[in-house]
């Protein structure tokens, strides 16, 4: 995997860098809370973290407006703060409590929120992927500049339902952006164990679908290659493709022993890969920030966190009678 | 302040597991994030970071201690200068784990006399068979092991069956034996690979298809139903397709709608599919070797929460459990109690409770859902006179409907009473853990039916 050497950025304003820094911190936080929760016992099930991945979700979020939609797989926390939905909202739903997002009904795979446009959250790999083209659907037929953008993994790129959704999101210049968030590894499987393609993106290019490898560890080069996907969606060009090369630090899911890589790889890409530390560099090297301005990020951050911990904690188990309720709209 | 270190939870289904080693020893510094033990599931060892920085104060738990429950403290973290016996009183053992074993059913007994249907139940294995102790996961595993030695057309497929040693780790160790060329890691493509394992079963291959849950299958029905279940019909009987279809069914625990749910009526529902639903891992592994055998379709329903629980298996160098044959676990004279899989439990801890309150219920596990027993069930009515069916899946179309109907029509006469069925609730399981609770059947659900069929 090739990436980049952190790129000189004029352009990015003292603010935006500060704007990065913050969201990404808080995905970071939020996820080492939920998975202490888990250990606890607090939040049951399966819990898949997003440690590691934050640019990608914070960069391409810079580059939406209001309207624009997404959906995701069940690796989906980074994402729900990203579009700013509640910490306490997704805490509470990890805890299964009726202050979360689904009233505790959904779990960590499966939430949603239609203000902020976030359409989950789903459990099953690969299926998000039509519904997004679907959304986009949607947008097109009535006729606004909407952007849908649908997430999914390295993995899910092998489902079949991926392709079929390929060749009718061309065929009829649906507004999707399809971020493939290539951490390398699907479960235990490594990219190379699952594809002989040598790119994820480049098979979009046999159903005619623009498409580019960006250094998802950067969050100013994915936001960059965001505006590129984006501004092509708007002006009806149809669907984008973006392989955003990632990767995830902790296991797959907390109940993953990781045993199919080596503790060496996973602290190269730490120690000179992390999508935080980059910034941080930014911030002081430029002279941005000082160490006591991001300290107090950092304090501000822990804060929100634990807030959304004890209140994850605090929220009240849905009445039994919930159990009824939501089947029919 | 010193803090507590508790046993963590490492996985969904998690309720204890060993300490197999610690990273750190008294006196040490622990930093956020650094491993500080390696802790055994019965799924796989991982390892555990702190989430708090100090000293370690004293170790609570020695390594190697197995059976050490979630959330019991295993080591107190101190600040420089600070005891640790400020928080900790003086270490208990940990409380150790029992094995469960439950009891091997007693041959059936004579049943009913002159009633005009006969139990086909009968004893597995001949008696005085030496028996070893298993789980359910051990008892697939050496059942897979054991046909692909003795047939090298049987082969396994699916996602992480290799390298990764299967998600539940059913497949361990399979790869070392056979190979790559018979143990095969196939992409996130189930309705691809189901596919592919259909057109191998045409050429002449054994393929065993493990879908790492159920749930996953659904993105394969198309060529479970429409090309493995129908064709060996269509085409006079000339393409039969010798295939298992295996993996976990039903819910585990906490893990959403879209990850628990129980297909067992919905695949029972399949002309030209064979159904097996096992409880015991006796049963697992005799079934799981004769459906590798069947020259059919099956779908063979694993359960997640059964994976470790352990058994007797006979100790034979070979032994299948013929399909379509109940077992009667526990003979009874007031009520039958029909049930499989997992239901199995609630229906045997509920036979226990009833005991207790002189109410003598026969439980009977069907085993598989497709040939299923009915003469087995039909004969224990007609002694009984009343009963109760228990599963997990949704209550519309249950394999108790389908019970009730069938013991309607052919021994009316011999009923005291509506049959009862005790099954999931009509809901998506929702995650919350009390609503989960609610939404699953329950031994008090089948204590409950089984009263009221007998008007107590
Ligand atoms: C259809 C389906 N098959 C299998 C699974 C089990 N499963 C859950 S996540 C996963 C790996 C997916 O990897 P990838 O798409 O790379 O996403 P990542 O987890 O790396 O974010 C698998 C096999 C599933 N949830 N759905
Ligand atoms: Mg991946």
């Amino acid at each position: 995997m090739a990436f980049k050497k952190a790129p000189e950025k004029s352009n990015v304003s003292k603010e935006e860098l500060l704007k990065f820094y913050r969201e990404m911190l808080l995905i970071r936080r939020f996820e080492e809370k939920a998975g202490q929760l888990y250990g606890m016992g607090l939040i049951g099930g399966f819990c898949h973290l997003y440690i590691g991945q934050e640019a990608v979700v914070v960069g391409l979020e810079a580059c939406t407006k209001e309207g624009d939609k997404r959906v995701t797989s069940y690796r989906d926390h980074g994402h729900m703060l990203a579009c700013g939905m509640e910490a306490n909202g997704v805490m509470a739903e990890l805890t299964g409590r009726e202050g979360g997002y689904s009233r505790g009904k959904g779990g960590s795979m499966h939430m949603f929120s239609r203000e902020k446009h976030f359409y989950g959250g789903h459990g099953i790999v690969g299926a998000q992927v039509p519904i997004g083209a679907g959304l986009a659907f949607a947008d097109k037929y009535k006729g606004n500049d909407n952007v849908t953008f649908t997430y999914f993994g390295d993995g899910a790129a092998n489902q079949g339902q991926v392709y079929e959704t390929y060749n009718m999101a061309q065929l009829w210049a649906l507004p999707v952006i399809f971020v493939i968030e290539n951490n390398h590894y699907a479960m235990g499987t490594s990219q190379q164990r699952s594809t002989g393609s040598e790119t994820l993106f480049g098979r979009g290019l046999a159903y005619g679908i623009p498409g580019e490898q960006v250094d998802g560890m950067d969050v100013l080069a994915v936001k960059e290659a965001g505006e590129k996907a984006v501004a092509h969606c708007r002006a009806g060009k149809g669907p984008y493709i973006l392989e955003m090369m990632t990767y995830r630090y902790r296991g797959h899911s907390m109940s993953d022993p990781a045993k199919y890589r080596t503790r060496e790889e996973v602290e190269k890409m730490k120690s000179e890969k992390d999508a935080i530390e980059h910034v941080r560099d930014l911030l002081l090297t430029a002279g941005l920030s000082s160490d006591e301005d991001l300290k107090a990020i950092d304090k501000e951050i822990k804060e929100v966190v634990n807030a959304s911990a004890e209140f994850a904690k605090a929220s009240p188990e849905p009445a039994p009678a919930e159990l009824w309720t939501d089947i029919y709209a | 302040m010193a803090v507590e270190v508790l046993m963590p939870a490492l996985s969904p289904t998690m309720e204890e597991g060993t300490l197999a080693k610690w990273m750190v020893k008294e006196g040490d510094v622990v930093k956020s994030g650094q491993i500080i033990a390696e802790i055994e599931t019965d799924k796989a060892t991982m390892e555990f970071e702190a989430a708090d920085e100090g000293i370690v104060g004293r170790i609570l738990v020695a390594e190697g201690t197995s059976g050490v429950k979630v959330n019991t403290a295993i080591m107190v973290l101190v600040e420089a200068g600070e005891s640790a016996d400020a928080v900790v009183a003086p270490v208990a053992a940990a409380p150790v784990a029992e094995v469960a074993t439950p009891a091997v059913a007693a041959a059936p007994a004579a049943l009913a006399a002159a009633v005009a249907v006969v139990s086909k139940a009968s004893a597995d294995w001949p008696e005085g068979t030496p028996m070893k102790t298993m789980t359910v996961r051990e008892a697939l595993r050496e059942a897979m092991a054991e046909e692909m030695r003795a047939n090298p057309a049987v082969m396994l497929m699916g996602e992480e069956v290799g390298e990764y040693q299967g998600a539940y780790k059913i497949s361990q160790g399979l790869l070392a034996e056979f190979g790559a060329k018979r143990v095969v890691d196939t992409p996130i493509t189930e309705m691809g690979f189901t596919g592919i394992a259909v057109g191998a079963a045409w050429g002449g291959l054994n393929p065993i298809v493990e879908f790492m849950t159920f749930n996953f299958a659904l993105q394969a029905i198309d060529h479970i139903l429409n090309s493995a279940a129908k064709t060996n019909y269509m085409s006079g009987g000339q393409l039969g397709c010798p295939i298992v279809f295996r993996g976990a069914n039903g819910a585990a625990a906490r893990v959403g709608a879209q990850h628990s749910q129980d297909f067992s009526a919905w695949y029972a529902a399949i002309p030209g599919l064979k159904v097996v639903v096992p409880y015991s891992a006796a049963d697992a592994k005799g079934l799981l070797k004769q459906a590798i055998r069947d020259p059919n379709p099956v779908i063979f329903l694993e359960n997640e929460i059964m994976y470790g629980q352990s058994f007797e298996v006979p100790d034979l160098p070979d032994f299948t459990i013929p399909f379509g044959k109940a077992r009667i676990w526990r003979e009874g004279s007031d009520v039958t109690i029909v049930s499989f899989s997992i239901g199995m439990k609630y229906a045997l801890e509920a036979a226990d409770l009833l005991a207790k309150e002189g109410i003598s219920a026969e439980v009977i596990d069907l085993r598989t859902l497709r040939p299923i027993d009915y003469d087995t069930v039909l004969a224990s009515v007609q002694k009984t006179n009343r009963c109760v069916t228990v599963e997990e899946g949704f209550p519309v179309g249950s394999i108790g409907d389908h019970l009730a109907s069938t013991i309607m029509q052919r021994a009316f006469d011999y009923l005291d009473a509506p049959v009862v069925t005790c099954t999931g609730k009509d809901v998506p399981m929702p995650y919350a853990a009390n609503l989960e609770k609610l939404a699953l059947v329950t031994t008090a659900d089948v204590v409950a039916a089984v009263k009221s069929v007998c008007y107590r």
